[in-house]
């Protein structure tokens, strides 16, 4: 384990910067975190998470994926992608970590999706440790410690000091770049402050929220709840829940007609708009209690079923937090879960 | 805290049950914490019982649920109106988007509501009690030994600290004491815009609407937008889009959602209410409508069912379009 000052951070943020891009939450003139390329005379946020999860690095909202141009009979088709360039991602939390592997599942599975793959690739995570959850945080319930952020390298952050652990060859390759900055040092401080999370992560409103009655095979039980209705009655159909989600993953590939050719990019759709996943029959889902239920059901049933009984939610808190009606996964999990367990 | 009380409200929607003057209740439901209301339908008395909530968080306007909610319903729905809401309430009645005989609408009076983000800039993450009492808010925290008092004030929602009216416009019932129509200070932000240079002012809208994720909550909980279809959700329209294709896209959708609610926009506030981006959209809607009370004379969408809006209603006193361009050096 290795330590800097927090005084001295700015310099560390400076040599990471030499050799890759880095970006880190930054409060905006809104005074909320954003994920914001880092140069002199930025400040590393407070904010305990960003509004946007970081899923944008490696499933950016839209997408270029190729482009076509006609002259008379011959399209040509276009690579639009560049060459892809290391990148540093520093202070993600805990949770958002875990999203990560909920999208690998996804994207890195055959056939390999080789956009994200890519960036995933040239991705370094810097996660840091959570000293002060909020109330809408849940990410024990997931089996999360956000005390124990996983990534490239897990810091924690003091008052005054700035711990580091390389969990990864490219963490030990970042750390190294750090070696003149950062001094050796023993674990007590960084065990002191797991203790402290422990006790607070005791202490949180969520923290009996269970899983218990989800899963792979729920499908039967829990589809037509007679709950649903009750659930997405309020619901405005908006995609709030969905973009700032960091497990949300769908996504609509489309077509921009640029007068001599065209543009295809994908861009993040929403199972709680009306056109999502139209087909050439029509819609599959008519209602808004079907769209929602989907939702749900994708996260908590359907994603674990197809992997190994792992949920597509890690707990944030952001849809608790984003929601205009205030409608979210744990209200849902409560109702339906609870039934289901009785 | 608000004047009227939860029991008051609740004896209410519970004796028009009973009656049968009403078959449901369009109210609050209770979170998981003390600020995340839900709107909901209530059926029953004892539903009503143990989930109705009023507090200084049921800032949600009901209006637009009544153009989806009472369709199946039989019978009559009762709905709880703040002052504000009424003005959307009868903006809607005015474009014939609900039918008023299946509503039995009760005004309540309101205090301004509470936004929650501003109690977590003044007292951290890791709430676990507000108590909304007197002129001040007690808020319990993970972290604090002692509650912390909170001065309301300090932490009513935008659109609460420059409330417009405390008058009810429609019901049929009102609770609690009528207000009066407030000479409010809505238009100082919009003046500050006018004051800047064009470029300050793109700067300005650069910056706020960048941060745009096209969610379309603004859209979705906004009263004005009750098309069945609207055209960015329209694969045949050729302007749908899911996500802003670049910077100036994102950028058009507000400026022509807020074209297409000119004259009809109530100013309730919904819009930057719920987004999650914090981008102050009322801002653009509020520049129309002080336009147009300078242009036409003074104008409140909703104020009555059934008003023409100046931009649908040619009088021969109407300013000629060059009147407008004329004051582009001094008004921007």
């Amino acid at each position: 384990m290795r330590k800097c000052s927090l005084d001295s951070i700015n310099s560390v943020f400076a040599e990471i910067s030499k050799a890759a891009s880095l970006y880190l939450p930054v409060d905006g003139t809104d005074g909320a975190a954003t994920y914001t390329k880092w140069e002199e005379g930025l400040t590393w946020s407070n904010a305990l998470n960003t509004v946007k999860s970081p899923k944008d690095f490696f499933f950016p909202q839209t997408e270029d994926l190729m482009e076509f141009k006609t002259s008379g009979k011959n399209i040509e088709v276009i690579d639009t992608r560049s060459e892809m360039e290391d990148f540093v991602v520093f202070g993600v939390r805990a949770c958002d970590v875990k999203s990560f592997e909920v999208l690998d599942r996804v994207f890195i599975k055959e056939p390999v999706d080789s956009y994200y793959a890519s960036k995933r690739q040239h991705g370094t995570i810097v996660a840091v440790a959570c000293g002060r959850p909020a109330e809408t945080c849940f990410c024990q319930t997931f089996g999360i410690n956000p005390a124990e952020p996983a990534g490239d390298v897990s810091i924690w952050k003091t008052e005054t000091e700035v711990f580091f652990r390389a969990n990864t060859e490219k963490g030990e390759a970042l750390m190294s770049k750090l070696s003149g900055l950062t001094e050796e040092c023993g674990e007590e401080t960084v065990n002191a402050q797991k203790e402290k999370i422990a006790a607070i992560m005791n202490k949180l409103p969520l923290k009996d929220l269970t899983t218990d009655g989800f899963g792979g095979g729920k499908t039967k039980e829990l589809f037509d709840a007679p709950e649903w209705d009750e659930l997405s009655q309020a619901c405005l159909g908006c995609g709030t829940c969905t973009f700032v989600c960091p497990t949300c993953q769908c996504y609509d590939i489309k077509d921009f007609n640029t007068g001599n050719g065209v543009i295809r990019y994908r861009c993040w759709d929403s199972c709680m708009y009306s056109e999502f996943t139209k087909m050439a029959h029509g819609n599959n889902r008519l209602t808004q209690k079907e769209r929602f239920r989907q939702r749900f059901m994708h996260k908590l049933v359907y994603y674990p079923e197809n992997n190994d009984g792992l949920f597509s939610c890690v707990g944030c808190g952001r849809c608790l937090s984003k929601c205009p009606i205030s409608m979210n996964i744990v209200k849902v999990m409560k109702k339906i879960g609870g039934k289901a367990s009785e | 805290m608000q004047t009227i009380t939860r029991d008051q409200l609740l004896d209410k929607a519970v004796s028009l049950l009973a009656d049968g003057t009403v078959t449901a209740v369009l109210g609050w439901s209770k979170g998981e914490f003390d600020y995340d209301v839900t709107p909901a339908v209530f059926k029953t008395e004892a539903e009503l019982k143990e989930n109705f909530v009023w507090n200084d968080f049921c800032g949600a306007n009901f209006s637009k649920y009544l153009v989806a909610k009472m369709d199946r319903l039989e019978g009559k729905m009762l709905v709880f109106l703040k002052p504000c809401d009424t003005y959307s309430f009868n903006q809607l009645l005015t474009e014939h988007r609900f039918d008023r005989e299946k509503v039995y609408a009760v005004g309540i009076p309101c205090e301004g509501m509470v936004d929650i983000a501003k109690v977590k800039a003044i007292c951290g993450e890791g709430i676990s009690s507000v108590d909304c009492g007197g002129d001040k808010l007690l808020v319990t925290t993970l972290y604090e030994e002692q509650p912390v008092e909170v001065a309301t004030a300090e932490v009513l929602a935008e659109r609460c600290v420059n409330c417009k009216s405390k008058k009810h416009v429609a019901y049929d019932e009102l609770l609690g004491e009528e207000g009066e129509v407030i000479d409010s200070n809505r238009f100082d932000e919009v003046e500050k815009l006018e004051a800047m240079t064009p470029d300050e002012r793109f700067a300005f809208w650069q910056n706020e609407l960048s941060r745009c994720i096209r969610c379309n909550a603004c859209r979705d909980a906004c009263p004005a937008c009750t098309c069945e279809k609207c055209v960015f959700d329209n694969p045949n329209s050729g302007v749908e889009n899911k996500a802003p294709a670049n910077s100036f896209e994102e950028k058009m959708f507000h400026i022509i959602r807020a074209y297409h609610v000119a004259g009809r926009c109530t100013d309730c506030g919904e819009c930057s209410r719920v987004c999650p981006q914090n981008i102050p959209l009322h801002l653009l809607n509020r520049k129309f409508i002080k336009d147009m009370n300078e242009f036409y004379g003074e104008y409140q969408a909703g104020a009555e069912v059934g008003s023409r809006a100046p931009l649908v209603d040619y009088t021969t006193e109407d300013l000629e379009p060059g009147e407008v361009f004329d004051r582009r050096d001094t008004n921007a």
